[in-house]
């Protein structure tokens, strides 16, 4: 029985695995590719550290199990934010048949300045020797 | 080794080839840290795996090291394009 589930669980995880592969293939876009990655490859990791849990079943071994889904669902997020933020920094093209780019009138990427609020509005610079605290 | 084992390894590997041939084409350098971000998920499933396959339950700190490498890996190239780093490879 624990058998099975083991099994079922490595096959579904080789199996997002594999999708998020095709997908980083095959999707026409750095942010495309990026979602097929992060959530399908982050699946699959998850699922095999099931099985891997279910197969030791000892304390040490099902805690690390846990401890590296736990470390990758908490990472995984954070990296694609950080690297789709570069990409549209650096200029990365986006897909032609992208409908809405709701950073383009906050972004100056002449001087690489990202702004915040409105896009009416003038970006006010804090003066510099005001604290960080609000 | 049971079938089980081989052939999620198989289609793992096959993960591995299609996620290279972005590392190798991909037009700019954040779609390759993609790839290589999904490369590092890739072997922390495969290593999973092969703990089960080999009974030898400290694989799994091979891991978590490299989990954790592929998230600095990722953060520091984010910074490094974000500096100013080439807009073209």
């Amino acid at each position: 029985m624990i058998e099975t589930l083991e099994g079922g669980l490595i096959l579904a995880g080789a199996f997002f695995m594999f999708l998020a592969a095709l997908g980083v293939l095959r999707l026409p876009d750095l942010l495309t590719r990026m979602h097929a990655t992060t959530k399908a490859a982050t699946l699959g990791t998850a699922l095999i550290m099931l099985a891997v849990a279910l197969h030791f079943a000892e304390v040490a071994v099902v805690a690390r199990a846990f401890g590296v889904i736990l470390f990758i669902m908490m990472t995984a997020p954070v990296a694609a934010h950080v690297i789709g933020r570069a990409g549209y920094i650096v200029g990365a093209r986006l897909w032609a048949g992208t409908v809405k780019d709701e950073l383009k009138p906050h972004f100056d990427p002449l001087t690489r300045d990202l702004k915040s609020g409105a896009p009416a509005e003038e970006h006010e610079r804090r003066p510099p020797d005001e604290p960080d605290a609000p | 080794m049971s079938p089980v084992i081989l052939v999620s390894l198989a289609v793992m590997v096959l993960a591995l080839c299609l996620a290279f041939v972005r590392l190798f084409r991909g037009p700019t350098l954040p779609d390759r840290v993609v790839a290589l971000e999904l490369f590092s998920s890739i072997l922390v499933g495969i290593i999973g795996v092969v703990a089960i396959a080999t009974d030898v339950p400290s694989l799994l700190d091979v891991a978590i090291v490299m989990a954790l490498m592929a998230f600095m890996a990722a953060i520091g190239f984010a910074r490094f394009l974000e500096r100013g780093g080439p807009r073209d490879d």
